[in-house]
C-alpha cells in the first residue's frame, strides 16, 4: 500500500507518527478511490488575489473545498496558507489595508462581495486559531457563546447542546465537573478542544483550522487529530498545517502553497507519494530550504 | 473518542431539538448604535476642547498687547495695565520647581529602573510614586502651607516652587523609569562588557538612547505644573507688585509672589470689566503655552505618545 | 511612551582606555556615589509622601482632638457660627464625583473602543491627540469657561427645561431649599469634572483594551460577533480590572479637583444638597474658598483636617486603582 512508503518518506522530519498507520491508510484510500470532480464543493475559490497594502500575498488561487472531507493546506511558512483561509470568513477584514479580490463561492454567493452578512457567514464557517483562544468566561459559557448569540433556545436546550458539543469534541469526560470553571484554567490541549466545541456547537458547515496544533504538545495533538477524523462526518474541514505528517495523517485532499500560488492540489496520498510538480516534491521530501 | 461521532448523521443530533436561528437585525442595530455613540462621544470631547480654546481666544485676545506682558495690573476699577509681574512670577516659580524636581525625579527614576528594579523597596517606592501622582494638588498646597509658610510666618514664591516640585517629583521619576525600561538590556550589557563603570553606562549609553523621551517627559511635567493653581493658593499667594530680589517682603523667598494662575483666578471673579479682560488674557497665555508646548513636543518627537 | 531613538554611537571618551585598566578613581568612587545619589532621590519620592501625611496629621491635631470624629458627622461648615462640620462637603464631593463618573466612564469606554477597534491608527492618533489635549488644559481654564459659559447655559436653558417638565418632580432633580436657579450647582460642577476626567479614563481604558490578545478578539469575530459584542462580552472581561483601575484613577482626580469646582459648585457650606440643581461644596473647593477666611488656630487646623480627610480618601482610591491595574497587568501579561 502506498501509505507505508509515504510515512517512511515523512518520518525523516524526526517526528513521531501518532495516529496508527491503518487509520491513516483508511482515510486516504477513500480519497484515492473517489472522483474529486464529482464531489460536492462547499467552497469554490476562483482567482483569489490578496494584498497586504501594496504587497500581493496571494496570486490567482483556485481551490475546491469538498463537502465532508478534510482539506489540508500546506507549504513553507509565509507562503500564504493562513492568508488564504482567512478570506473564507473574511476575518482578515479586521485589519486595515488587507484586501482580497476574486471569488470565494460559498452557499451560492461570493463571500467577498459587499452584501455578505458577516455574522451569518461566520456562523456557517467557524474557525480555530493557532493559539487556543478560550474567552474569559466559564467552560460552559464558552461553549454556549455561539449558541446564545445565533439561536433562540431555552436553558434546557442550551445545556443539552453544550453537553453534546463537548462530547463530540471528546472533552466532556474531562470537564463535566468543571463546567463552572474559567476556560483558561484548562490545559492547552483541552483549551483547543474547548474552542473546537465552541465552534461546532453553533453547527457551522465548515470548520477552518489555522495550525490548530502548533501551540500544543504531541499527545494533545494526537487527540485533536483523532477528533478531526471523527468530525468530518458532519463538517467540512480545512486545516492549515506546517506539519506534513499531520497533513498526511488527517487529510483527504491537500493543497500545496508556494509564495502565494497554489502549486498543486490533489488527493493527499498522491501529493505525498507522487507529486506532479517539482516544487511540491522538493517540499515534501524536505529538500526545500 | 466515544460513540457520538458515529451516532449522529446530518446536521443536529437526533435527541436535540432543531435549531431556531435568531435574526441579526437587532444585534446589528445595537452595534450600529454603539458606533454612532462612540463617534458622538469622541466628537463631543474634542468639540468641548475647541469650544474652550475658542472662548478663551475670543475673550482674551483683546487684552493682549505689549503692556500686558510688561505692566503691573491696574488699580481696581481703572483701565490699562497688564499681568507682567504675574507672568514673570510664574516663570520663576516654575523654573525653580523644575530645578528641584527634575534632577531628583530623574535620578529617582534611574534608581527605580537600574538599581531597585523588582526589589521590595523599589516596588514600594513605585507604588508610593503612583499614589503620589493622585494626591489632589490642593492637599499639597495645604501641606506646604503647614510645613513651610506657617513656621516661617510668611507666604513666598519659594513655597510655591516647593509645592509644584512636590507634584513634579513622582511624575518625573515614573516617566524616567518607564522610558529607561524601554531601553533594551543588550545596550546596558554591551556597555558594561566593555568595562565601563555603571554610572557611565547609565548616563552615557542608556540615557542617550532614551533622551528624546526624557526631554518630552520633563517638558510636559513642567508645563503641567505651570498651569496649577491650587498649590499656589496658600503658598505663593499673589501680589500686585513685581518680584524684587530674593529676600525682603517682595523677594522670592521673603513674601507673596505674583503668579499667573492665582491672579487669573482672583481677577475672573471681580466685577470689573478690565479685570475680567485681564483674567481672560492670562487664561489665553496659559492655554497657548500649555497646548503650544504639548503640540510642539509632539511635533519634535513624532512618536511622543502612541495614540 | 515610546520615544526612543536608540543610537549606539561609540561614546566619546572613556570605555576604550578605561576598560582594560584596573579600576581607577572614578570607577571606585563613581559607582557607589552614583548609586547612593540615585537611591536617595528614589527614596525621596516615598519620604515626601510620608512627610506630607505626618505634617498634615501634626497640624490638624488641634482640630482632631477638639472635634474628633464628630467633624465627619456635623453638617455645616460655619466657623463664625461655631460649627465645624465636613458632612456637607463630603456629600457634595460624593455627588459631584458620582455625576462625573456616571457621565465620563461610559463615554470614555466607547471612545476607547473607537480608538482601538473602529478607526484606522492614523485617525485614532488624531482623535487621541484631541482628547489628550483636553487633559492638558489647566483646571482653572475649565473653571473660567464653566463660570462664563456653562453656568448661564445651565441656569437659562437646562434648569428651566427640567423644572417645567415631569423631570423636575424626580427626587434628585426636584429643587431643594438652597436652589439658586441651577447655574451654580452640583450638576454643573459634575459636568465639568466629567470632561476633565474623561481623557484619563479614556487613555487607561484604551491601553488595557490594547492588551487584550489579538487571537481572542479574532476568535470573537470568528464566532460571528459584532464589534460591540466582542467588546462587552469578551474584551471588557479581559480588561475589566484595568478599566476598574482606570475608573479609580479618574475617581481620585474628580474627588480632589479644586479650581474648576470652586468656580462652579456654588459654595454653599451649610447643608447637604438635596438636588443636583442645588449649590453645594466639596472638600477641595471648601478648603480653597475658606482658607483665607480662617482666623483662629482652630479654623486653620480644621481646614488642614479637611485636607487630611481628602488625602485619606484619595489615597484609598489610588491604592485601589494601583491594585486593580496590577491585576490587569498580571491577567493579560502585558505592561500598562
Amino acid at each position: 500500500m502506498v501509505g507505508t512508503t509515504v510515512s517512511e518518506t515523512l518520518d525523516q522530519g524526526g517526528e513521531i507518527l501518532v495516529a496508527p498507520p491503518t487509520e491513516v491508510a483508511a482515510g486516504r484510500s477513500a480519497a484515492m478511490d473517489e472522483d474529486f470532480d464529482k464531489l460536492e464543493s462547499v467552497i469554490s475559490v476562483r482567482g483569489l488575489d490578496f494584498f497586504y497594502g501594496k504587497e500581493q500575498a496571494l496570486f490567482g488561487n483556485h481551490l475546491e473545498i469538498k463537502k465532508n472531507r478534510v482539506t489540508a493546506v500546506i507549504g513553507p511558512s509565509g507562503c500564504g496558507k493562513s492568508t488564504h483561509i482567512r478570506t473564507y470568513n473574511r476575518i482578515y477584514e479586521l485589519y486595515r489595508d488587507h484586501k482580497a479580490t476574486g471569488e470565494v463561492m460559498f452557499g451560492g454567493r461570493n463571500v467577498l462581495s459587499s452584501g455578505t452578512d458577516l455574522l451569518d457567514l461566520r456562523r456557517r464557517i467557524g474557525m480555530i486559531f493557532q493559539k487556543p483562544s478560550p474567552f474569559p468566561m466559564t467552560v460552559f459559557d464558552n461553549v454556549a457563546y455561539g449558541l446564545r448569540q445565533h439561536y433562540k433556545m431555552n436553558k434546557a436546550e442550551l445545556a443539552d447542546r453544550v453537553e453534546d458539543a463537548l462530547k463530540r469534541s471528546a472533552l466532556w469526560e474531562e470537564v463535566k465537573h468543571k463546567l463552572g470553571e474559567p476556560g483558561i484554567a484548562l490545559s492547552g490541549g483541552q483549551q483547543q478542544r474547548l474552542c473546537i466545541a465552541r465552534c461546532i456547537a453553533s453547527e457551522p458547515d465548515v470548520v477552518l483550522m489555522d495550525e490548530p496544533c502548533s501551540a500544543i504538545d504531541p499527545v494533545a495533538t494526537a487527540k485533536i487529530e483523532e477528533l478531526i477524523n471523527a468530525l468530518k462526518a458532519n463538517y467540512t474541514i480545512v486545516i492549515v498545517t506546517h506539519n506534513m505528517q499531520q497533513a498526511a495523517r488527517v487529510s483527504d485532499y491537500t493543497a500545496f502553497f508556494y509564495e502565494g500560488y497554489i502549486v498543486e492540489v490533489g488527493p493527499t496520498t498522491q501529493i505525498f507519494s507522487n507529486p506532479q510538480q517539482k516544487q511540491t516534491e522538493d517540499y515534501i521530501t524536505g529538500r526545500f530550504s | 473518542m466515544s460513540a457520538p461521532a458515529t451516532s449522529h448523521n446530518g446536521p443536529g443530533p437526533a435527541p436535540l431539538k432543531a435549531l431556531r436561528p435568531r435574526s441579526h437585525g437587532r444585534r446589528k442595530a445595537v452595534d450600529a448604535a454603539i458606533r454612532v455613540f462612540a463617534w458622538v462621544a469622541a466628537t463631543a470631547g474634542i468639540a468641548v476642547m475647541f469650544l474652550i480654546v475658542w472662548e478663551v481666544i475670543q475673550r482674551g485676545l483683546s487684552a493682549i498687547d505689549w503692556g500686558f506682558f510688561t505692566e503691573l495690573p491696574p488699580v481696581v476699577g481703572e483701565d490699562g495695565g497688564g499681568l507682567g509681574n504675574a507672568i514673570l512670577g510664574t516663570l520663576v516659580i516654575t523654573f525653580v520647581a523644575a530645578l528641584i524636581a527634575l534632577p531628583m525625579g530623574f535620578f529617582g527614576g534611574i534608581w527605580l529602573a537600574e538599581f531597585g528594579r523588582n526589589g521590595k523597596i523599589a516596588t514600594g517606592v513605585r507604588m508610593v510614586a503612583n499614589v503620589n501622582m493622585g494626591i489632589p494638588s490642593i492637599v499639597v498646597g495645604v501641606f506646604i502651607f503647614a510645613a513651610l509658610v506657617r513656621p516661617l510666618q510668611h507666604y513666598s514664591g519659594f513655597a510655591g516652587s516647593i509645592a509644584l516640585a512636590f507634584i513634579m517629583l513622582p511624575v518625573m521619576a515614573r516617566t524616567t523609569e518607564d522610558i529607561l525600561n524601554l531601553v533594551p538590556n543588550e545596550l546596558r550589557e554591551s556597555g558594561l562588557a566593555m568595562g565601563a563603570p555603571r554610572w557611565r553606562v547609565t548616563l552615557g549609553v542608556v540615557i542617550r538612547a532614551a533622551r528624546s523621551g526624557l526631554i518630552t517627559g520633563a517638558v510636559l511635567a513642567t508645563v503641567r505644573v505651570a498651569g496649577e493653581t491650587a498649590p499656589l493658593l496658600f503658598t505663593a499667594l499673589s501680589s500686585p507688585y513685581w518680584l524684587q530680589g530674593l529676600f525682603g517682603p517682595e523677594g522670592f523667598f521673603g513674601g507673596p509672589t505674583a503668579n499667573l494662575t492665582k491672579t487669573v483666578y482672583d481677577f475672573s471673579g471681580m466685577p470689573y470689566e478690565r479685570m475680567q479682560e485681564l483674567a481672560w488674557g492670562g487664561a489665553l497665555v496659559i492655554i497657548v503655552a500649555v497646548l503650544g508646548l504639548n503640540v510642539l513636543m509632539r511635533l519634535i518627537f513624532q512618536r511622543g505618545k502612541e495614540w | 511612551m515610546s520615544t526612543l531613538d536608540i543610537d549606539v554611537r561609540p561614546q566619546a571618551g572613556p570605555p576604550r582606555g578605561a576598560a582594560k585598566a584596573a579600576p581607577r578613581g572614578h570607577r571606585r568612587f563613581g559607582d557607589p556615589v552614583f548609586r547612593v545619589v540615585a537611591l536617595v532621590c528614589g527614596l525621596s519620592v516615598a519620604i515626601a509622601m510620608f512627610t506630607l501625611a505626618g505634617v498634615l496629621i501634626y497640624n490638624s491635631w488641634t482640630a482632631i482632638s477638639e472635634l474628633g470624629l464628630s467633624f465627619l458627622t456635623t453638617v455645616a461648615w460655619s466657623p463664625n457660627g461655631g460649627s465645624y462640620g465636613a458632612l456637607a462637603a463630603l456629600a457634595g464631593t460624593a455627588m459631584t464625583t458620582v455625576v462625573a463618573m456616571v457621565i465620563a466612564v461610559p463615554l470614555a469606554l466607547v471612545i476607547a473602543l473607537l480608538l482601538t477597534e473602529l478607526v484606522p491608527p492614523r485617525v485614532a492618533r488624531v482623535i487621541g491627540t484631541g482628547i489628550e489635549m483636553l487633559a492638558a488644559i489647566p483646571s482653572i481654564i475649565f473653571g473660567m469657561w464653566g463660570l462664563f459659559v456653562l453656568v448661564p447655559f445651565m441656569q437659562e436653558r437646562v434648569a428651566p427645561l427640567v423644572m417645567d417638565s415631569w423631570l423636575g418632580e424626580l427626587p434628585l432633580l426636584r429643587p431643594g431649599p438652597m436652589f439658586q436657579g441651577g447655574g451654580f450647582s452640583i450638576l454643573t460642577a459634575g459636568l465639568v469634572l466629567a470632561v476633565m476626567v474623561l481623557p484619563f479614563i479614556t487613555a487607561f481604558s484604551r491601553d488595557v483594551l490594547l492588551m487584550v490578545p489579538r487571537v481572542t478578539k479574532e476568535a470573537g469575530y470568528g464566532m460571528g460577533s459584532t464589534t460591540w459584542e466582542v467588546l462587552h462580552k469578551i474584551s471588557l472581561r479581559y480588561a475589566l480590572s484595568g478599566i476598574v483601575g482606570a475608573t479609580f484613577i479618574g475617581l481620585g482626580r474628580a474627588l480632589g479637583e479644586t479650581m474648576a469646582v470652586a468656580y462652579l459648585v456654588g459654595g454653599s457650606f451649610l447643608s447637604v444638597p438635596q438636588s443636583l440643581f442645588d449649590p453645594g461644596t466639596t472638600i477641595a473647593s471648601l478648603i480653597a474658598l475658606q482658607f483665607n477666611e480662617a482666623t483662629t488656630k482652630l479654623d486653620i487646623s480644621a481646614l488642614i483636617y479637611m485636607g487630611l480627610i481628602l488625602f485619606a480618601i484619595t489615597m484609598v482610591f489610588q491604592v485601589l486603582a494601583q491594585i486593580w491595574l496590577r491585576r490587569a497587568r498580571r491577567t493579560t501579561g502585558g505592561r500598562a
